[in-house]
């Protein structure tokens, strides 16, 4: 609560910037601030990496193993996405179970890498029905300096794409661990996460703490490589117009372009 | 597995459940249906079947939540354990607490909480009976309901969902077609004046798509508005008085 007049202030600073298309770290409305990826710091994982976003910092592990398919979808893999907050990340963020916004972070992060089919989840079936892979992805917020919906799914796509599957034979109907060999994950496409804020009548991409902090409402999403508009999550506690987001999603189709060469280079 | 898909489209456009590409489900709204709520409404949205109940303003607990400035809103999406085919622990999934959270800052926008600093205003959904688009039911029932606690408001919020099913843009998308189809995107509008205050999307759209599909949501959202409008003047103006 304390926060409340510092508020006030930052968003008229912000909001006065804004009047003349400049935002309070130098950059334009639509540009994000530099990605760092870095992959394969975590060597038990079976995948990993640690993503900078400006001041946001994320360290995601994969780990892959065999577990049971869900009983609706016996010709599938299983792939989760968990993404939760550290105590050390943010004077604000507490142990104990999730809060809504922690809940929504993971949910949002799962739904743009499921939703664009991101990996061919037929190809990790071992028996139909009985057993498959698993992968699971959880990501944790390090540090946090706004837009953490973005730099969870980068660090995500990036953990996924550094992962190598180790090999898993069928003995007695059980999948028995095959040692030193590996292979690389089904990847179909490179899904790109884009947030943006409206702060007044203005969009930018990629907030920071102190712009989400005085940001009317914010939107989230998610493309593929074909230029398909895959998941969409709109938050915060106002609304947008229709033009405001459809504005929007040509801003994260041509953002998120860059992004994804970004994601090439890793493969 | 052999899994029977169902038909979800004819050749010429007749959908699953017998409507056009167009055509909303059944809905009807019964405003001020409990005793003690400050503000209640029952909604039937095709098979959904969902009460919503208002409390407030008053006082916050636990304290600290009370903001000096402004009246907080607080909400509650629940579904009952019998509400879907196979029983629902009555523990709240993360599911309904992500959905619980939209819906806040779905109708948020349209409540003047500047107001009743250091209140809150409760909104309790129960979902009796789950279809699919049970949250956009959901915040059309609680809308109404605000609306019956009168609390100011700057507009209703209205919501409906489009989708894509066999290749097409359909308007309020059922269970099997959200099971099934290709996208669901659930939208609410503030109707008077123009402001989105919810969107949510899975699926994979065309960007064109995207924008069909938004539009086609927003035609359904205005057909629900004149639904909850009639369903308050109901209560409200009854014997032609206005």
């Amino acid at each position: 609560m304390n926060s409340l007049i510092l508020d006030q202030l930052k968003r008229d600073k912000i909001l006065d910037l804004l009047k003349t298309g400049k935002r309070i770290d130098g950059r334009s409305l639509d540009e994000q601030r530099p990605l760092i990826i870095e992959t394969g710091v975590i060597p038990k994982a079976n995948g990993s990496a640690r993503v900078k976003l400006g001041d946001t910092e994320i360290i995601t592990g994969v780990k892959i193993q065999p577990d049971k398919p869900f009983p609706d979808l016996g010709d599938k893999g299983i792939l989760i996405c968990t993404a939760e907050i550290l105590p050390l990340a943010d004077p604000n963020a507490e142990p104990g179970p999730p809060n809504e916004e922690v809940i929504e972070l993971a949910r949002v992060v799962d739904r743009g890498i499921r939703e664009t089919e991101m990996i061919d989840l037929h190809q990790l079936v071992l028996i139909e029905d009985k057993s498959v892979i698993g992968m699971f992805i959880d990501s944790s917020v390090i540090d946090s300096g706004g837009n953490l919906f973005d730099a969870c799914s980068y660090a995500s796509v990036a953990g996924i794409l550094s992962c190598t599957v180790p090999k898993y034979e069928i003995k007695d109907e059980a999948p028995v661990l095959v040692e030193g060999v590996t292979s690389k994950p089904p990847i179909k496409t490179l899904p790109v996460s884009v947030t943006m804020a409206r702060i007044g009548d203005h969009i930018v991409v990629d907030p920071t703490k102190d712009e989400e902090s005085c940001m009317d409402a914010r939107i989230t999403i998610t493309t593929n490589s074909d230029g398909n508009i895959c998941a969409v999550q709109k938050g915060g506690s106002d609304g947008f117009t229709a033009e405001q987001l459809l504005e929007c999603s040509e801003m994260a189709l041509a953002v998120g372009r860059k992004i994804r060469k970004q994601f090439e280079k890793l493969m | 597995m052999v899994k029977t898909m169902t038909q979800l489209m004819t050749e010429d456009g007749i959908r699953c459940d017998g409507r056009r590409l167009d055509e909303l489900r059944n809905i009807s709204i019964k405003v001020g249906v409990l005793k003690n709520a400050d503000g209640s409404a029952y909604i039937e949205f095709g098979k959904n079947k969902i009460l919503a109940g208002v409390f407030g303003p008053r006082d916050v607990h636990p304290k600290h939540m009370a903001n000096p400035d402004s009246g907080i809103l607080r909400c509650r999406y629940h579904m009952s354990p019998f509400s879907v085919t196979e029983r629902k622990n009555p523990a709240p999934s993360r599911r309904e607490i992500e959905i619980s959270k939209v819906i806040k800052e779905a109708l948020q926008p349209a409540v003047i909480l500047k107001d009743y600093p250091r209140t809150v205003i409760d909104v309790f959904i129960e979902v009796l009976q789950a279809d699919g688009g049970s949250r956009c039911a959901a915040l059309d029932a609680a809308a109404v309901a605000l609306a019956d606690a009168g609390i100011p408001m700057r507009d209703l919020v209205s919501a409906c969902a489009a989708g894509k099913v066999a290749d097409r843009i359909v308007l309020d998308v059922n269970n099997e077609e959200d099971q099934e189809g290709q996208a669901d995107m659930p939208v609410a509008l503030m109707p008077n004046m123009g402001k989105i205050t919810l969107l949510q999307l899975d699926g994979m759209l065309k960007p064109e798509e995207f924008k069909t599909c938004m539009q086609t949501a927003l035609v359904g959202c205005k057909r629900v508005y004149e639904v909850q409008r009639k369903a308050l003047m109901e209560k409200y103006f009854q014997n032609g008085e206005q």
